[in-house]
């Protein structure tokens, strides 16, 4: 049965844009390798932490929302243990309402967007 | 004489408490999911220390309650909400 779920994870500030960018094209591949399809990700950049982790007080968001199986989350947590940018994940089922609300702020976005490149 | 009597007058007019009626603001805007990943929004259910509210006085369901919790303990895990502070607002 497929499930929706949704993962962010922080990486270390440390990292350049590239590094950064080939850290979520990595597990992006985790992802679609292991037959997930992704519906949605998004960049949230550099924020600031409420409280230090690992000593650092930055991180750069991620947050990727995908339609798969649940046996892949248990393969893809592995993966983020074993990676060394990564220093919080977090990765929640959407039930009915989840989704609903995903689904909503997402076409609340591009319509942003499509008004933004209409003015 | 008589009519001055009757009439009590306060130096302060006497406070009468209007209750105002508790809602639970999920119930009312029909809100189904509460995000973990807007921590301006959960902010009106912690107190200055960062802890939870308690529904006696914020007026949440139960149910939204549990819901409300779940989002607050989210969002202090990816570091969206302190675990504990001072003068979070």
């Amino acid at each position: 049965m497929l499930n929706h779920y949704e993962t962010v994870f922080i990486t270390t500030p440390v990292l350049s844009e590239s590094q950064m960018k080939e850290a979520v094209e990595k597990f992006k591949k985790v992802l679609t390798d292991t037959g997930a399809t992704i519906v949605h990700e998004e960049n949230w950049g550099l924020r600031k932490l409420a409280y230090p982790i690992q000593k650092k007080s930055t991180g750069f968001y991620y947050l990727i929302e995908f339609e798969s199986e649940g046996s892949l989350i248990e393969k893809l947590e592995t993966e983020y243990r074993r990676d060394e940018r990564i220093i919080r994940f977090l990765t929640v089922k959407l039930d009915k309402y989840g989704l609903e609300y995903a689904e909503k702020k997402r076409s609340k976005k591009t319509e942003e967007t499509k008004n933004v490149k209409e003015d | 004489m008589a009519d001055n009597q009757s009439e009590i007058r306060y130096l302060t007019p006497p406070s009468v408490e209007i209750k105002k009626k508790k809602y639970c603001r999920f119930r009312k805007n029909r809100i189904k999911y509460i995000d973990y990943k807007d921590p301006e929004f959960l902010k009106k259910f912690v107190n200055e220390q960062g802890k939870i509210l308690p529904r006696r006085v914020t007026g949440t369901s139960l149910k939204y309650q549990r819901k409300v919790a779940t989002a607050i303990k989210r969002a202090r895990y990816l570091a969206l909400l302190p675990y504990v502070t001072d003068l979070l607002k």
